[in-house]
């Protein structure tokens, strides 16, 4: 691989490291305003280490839900992570300890980056070297909002609960760019506030990934 | 409790990680799995932000929040970095609640 690909490759993966290093501090916050330890809170971005399930087990338990709505939520919204490693699999190491290590670093970013490039060993240069900029930068964001929020007396003084669904919405919003997604969004939005009064906190959550499960697979029969 | 959902959760997301890498491609090439998959995180989204935005509780309810998610869409709009959207959106509740 030659060198100014090499020099492109990690310059590009330091911006998005740099990029979710600032979003990590958001997140660290929240997760402490939520009512999680700091430690609670670094050991989702060192073990989880996928944005919006973590965002949203934390939103769910901030909002008096139960830690286990919380889970369900975060596992439902990692489910996109399987298909992303269906399209890395030809690309990285099928097999043995490597492979049980790259799968914890498929993510939306390194996702993007790996199949970007042009060539096998440039893919996998392009996931690790993201890979580990990530990591490293997501999780010292994440201790730094932490330790931010931890010395506050009241964070909802300072508006911290209105920031989950405003990081719930930028993370939407790429993902609404047809018609058909726009359309289950304001549905699911919809019917979760409709189930909100009758089922416990965090519930309507788990009604409105049923449904659209059922719309998905009876829509792909046609 | 809050440690076993914590921790579960992670085991969860990483087993879905792993998945990808390890099933053969046809399960997850499936038509219904690659039609539904990425539904999900619309739907779940969507409804995050929606629950976040109008309740307490049980209860539906209308207040700071919601200019705060107006302001957020307008950020998003303008095509603000992430952290700008969710800054603005808590600088917006906090300033109301301060008048």
């Amino acid at each position: 691989m030659d060198s100014t690909v090499r020099r492109g490759v990690i310059r590009d993966a330091l911006g998005i490291g740099i990029a979710t290093g600032a979003y990590a501090l958001s997140f660290g916050a929240i997760s402490t305003a939520a009512g999680l330890s700091l430690l609670q809170t670094c050991a989702l971005s060192v073990l989880m280490f996928t944005g919006a399930s973590q965002f949203a087990l934390v939103g769910v338990v901030g909002a008096g839900g139960s830690v286990w709505a919380g889970a369900a939520t975060a596992a439902l919204l990692g489910s996109r992570n399987a298909l992303y490693g269906v399209r890395l699999s030809s690309l990285l190491d099928r097999t043995g300890w490597k492979r049980a290590a790259a799968a914890h670093f498929v993510i939306d970013e390194t996702t993007a980056m790996a199949i970007a490039r042009e060539s096998v060993p440039e893919s996998r240069f392009a996931f690790w070297t993201t890979g580990a900029a990530v990591f490293t930068l997501w999780n010292l964001g994440t201790l730094i909002g932490a330790l931010a929020t931890h010395a506050l007396p009241d964070p909802k003084v300072l508006g911290f609960d209105a920031a989950p669904p405003a990081a719930f919405l930028a993370l939407l919003a790429p993902r609404l760019r047809a018609r058909e997604p726009l359309a289950i969004a304001l549905a699911a939005g919809v019917v979760a506030l409709v189930c909100l009064p009758f089922v416990p906190p965090g519930v309507p959550l788990l009604i409105v990934a049923v449904l659209v499960a059922i719309y998905g697979i009876a829509r792909s029969g046609r | 409790m809050m440690w076993a959902g914590v921790l579960v959760a992670c085991a969860a997301c990483y087993a879905l990680k792993l998945a990808g890498l390890s099933l053969p491609a046809s399960v997850l090439q499936d038509a219904r799995v690659q039609r539904t998959v990425p539904l999900v995180p619309v739907a779940l989204l969507a409804a995050l932000v929606a629950t976040q935005t109008f309740s307490t509780g049980h209860h539906l309810v209308v207040d700071v929040r919601t200019t705060a998610l107006i302001v957020a869409i307008g950020m998003v709009f303008l095509r603000a970095p992430f952290l700008v959207v969710v800054a603005s959106a808590a600088a917006t509740a906090a300033l109301l609640r301060l008048l």
